[in-house]
């Protein structure tokens, strides 16, 4: 283990122990980051500024430096791991304050599949960025989603396939979801090896995610979407 | 000891415990490469056959065959590639696919006795592919797992390992022709994945005396340096009881993991496999080359 020097966490200014935070989530310290959090709320902070000042910023940093080879998946795990942490904290405050959320996803492999490696990297990353993920497992039939999808109503609804043979059950979930009228409700993500942009599209899912950050990406910008639609209706 | 013979038209193939460690080149195989996915939905071959000749040149024993893109004819793409590599290269192959008309389709127009990749432990999948091995008399890749997923408990994959071969074996398919796939996990992603095979293969090897291979490349994903880090989970899985992988054979870092673990195995006679691709091609200063005037050898 690398020496970690010791911080006093609470003789930092708002701002040192913001920019504290970043690194401690670079460097995947979770015990660092719930106690910032802890230190950032019982200053006064809105929890929804704690997320996104602290957490979501030092992910996005994560993100950048994973994307461009200079972190590696287990460093990224352990930084999704801290992430996690602070968000432990802070959802049951979020809600309370009904602060907006960063999104909300449903996730699960496709019948027949049993494959999860990938499936659990894109919820952990997911979680990392601050998303809520409901992880429905492995090989699920329609109903499954069907049901998670009423229960949770989630912003974005993933499946995840690693066989050819597998793969296409997708299109059957959004079929089913036209059918119902529901499938303008989610944002759906399809995601696995064997996939493409051009599979992504004939089974009419909104994107293709190549990998796991790739998939944060486009789940961000989704939402963001999501929510320039609202502005644009209420005003 | 268990041998599994596999062969192509004129040349045979064994895999076991008292023989070199089997090497299938892996890079037929389009999932993740956009650009060769498109050329073999078109029916260009050419890179397929560029990547045959590459890795028999490097030394693959087998190549993997896999013909998997999405929306395409993939049993008719898998039998053309299969016919031609078969025209090009003298070595026995590996029909990889899920999906069972591809199989049979690559069976149906093979030459020799293939390695069927793979079945599973899962009820439906072991009743189609089973008694299409028996039909042609081919070997079969046994992957661990089954219905439930695949399991961290390496007892619980032992325990599909076994139910696939005993169902072989109902079917007429003797256990030397299955070869299990102990499921090899990111060691990024799950620290303890490399144990979980370490001691999966031991048990096939003491216990279920079946040979074993393994999609090599998997154990390095998202790490830096994937080749070394390959090439020594390679050596360290022939020493547990591997005896075969499918692998890239395109870079020396892989190559020299298993040719240091034929060698320290006792399956590289003389160590010739290992000088012949380690001597120095520089003499040490002062030194001398190797003489190549010699009259019944001139390579070095």
């Amino acid at each position: 283990m690398t020496d970690t020097e010791d911080i006093d966490l609470q003789a930092l200014d708002d701002s040192e122990l913001v920019a504290q935070m970043h690194d401690d989530l670079y460097d995947g310290l979770k015990e660092e980051i719930e106690e910032g959090v802890n230190i950032l709320l019982a200053r006064g902070w809105e929890p929804y500024r704690v997320l996104t000042e602290a957490l979501v910023e030092g992910m996005r940093i994560v993100g950048i430096d994973f994307r461009d080879g200079i972190l590696f998946v287990p460093e990224v795990l352990l930084s999704a791991g801290a992430m996690k942490g602070g968000m432990t904290i802070l959802r049951p405050l979020l809600a309370e304050t009904g602060a907006p959320s960063v999104g909300k996803m449903v996730i699960g492999t496709v019948k027949g599949d049993i494959h999860d490696i990938g499936k659990n990297l894109v919820s952990m990353m997911m979680e990392g960025a601050g998303f809520e993920v409901i992880d429905i497992g492995i090989n699920n039939p329609v109903e499954d989603y069907l049901a998670a999808l009423e229960e949770h109503q989630p912003d974005i609804l993933g499946m995840s396939a690693l066989l050819t043979t597998t793969m296409p059950y997708m299109k059957v979930v959004v079929e089913t979801l036209k059918e119902k009228g529901m499938r303008d409700d989610y944002f759906v993500l399809v995601g696995g090896a064997p996939l493409s942009e051009e599979f992504g599209e004939a089974v009419g899912a909104d994107a293709y995610c190549r990998d796991a950050a790739v998939t944060v990406d486009v789940a961000k910008e989704m939402m963001a979407r999501k929510h320039n639609q609202r502005g644009q209706l209420s005003s | 000891m268990t041998r599994t013979i596999l062969s192509s038209e004129h040349k045979e193939v064994a895999i076991g415990f008292d023989e070199p460690f089997c090497i299938i080149g892996e890079r037929i195989n389009p999932t993740g490469r956009k650009k060769l996915a498109a050329e073999m939905k078109a029916g260009d071959y050419s890179t397929v056959s560029a990547e045959a000749l590459a890795q028999i040149h490097a030394g693959a024993h087998m190549l993997d065959i896999n013909a998997g893109i999405p929306l395409a004819d993939e049993p008719r793409i898998l039998a053309e590639c299969v016919e031609l590599v078969q025209s090009l290269v003298d070595v026995p192959l590996s029909i990889d696919s899920s999906i069972i008309e591809a199989l049979e389709a690559g069976l149906a127009v093979y030459r020799g006795k293939a390695l069927v990749n793979s079945v599973t432990g899962e009820d439906e999948s072991l009743e189609r592919v089973l008694p299409l091995v028996k039909k042609y008399d081919a070997a079969v890749v046994a992957i661990s797992n089954d219905e439930t997923g695949i399991s961290e408990d390496p007892d619980v994959r032992f325990a599909v390992a076994k139910k696939i071969v005993e169902r072989a074996e109902d079917h007429g398919i003797p256990r030397a022709d299955v070869i299990v796939d102990p499921l090899v996990m990111p060691i990024g992603a799950m620290n303890d994945a490399g144990r979980q095979v370490f001691s999966l293969l031991r048990r096939l090897k003491g216990e279920l005396k079946v040979n074993s291979t393994c999609g090599a490349s998997n154990i390095s994903f998202g790490l830096p340096h994937r080749h070394v880090l390959n090439g020594h989970f390679l050596a360290m899985a022939s020493l547990a009881g591997m005896t075969s992988a499918i692998m890239n054979p395109l870079h020396k870092e892989e190559l020299d993991g298993v040719r240091a673990a034929n060698m320290l195995n006792g399956t590289d006679p003389d160590c010739a496999a290992w000088l012949a691709a380690n001597r120095p091609v520089e003499p040490a200063e002062g030194g001398r080359a190797r003489r190549t005037n010699r009259r019944r050898r001139t390579s070095a």
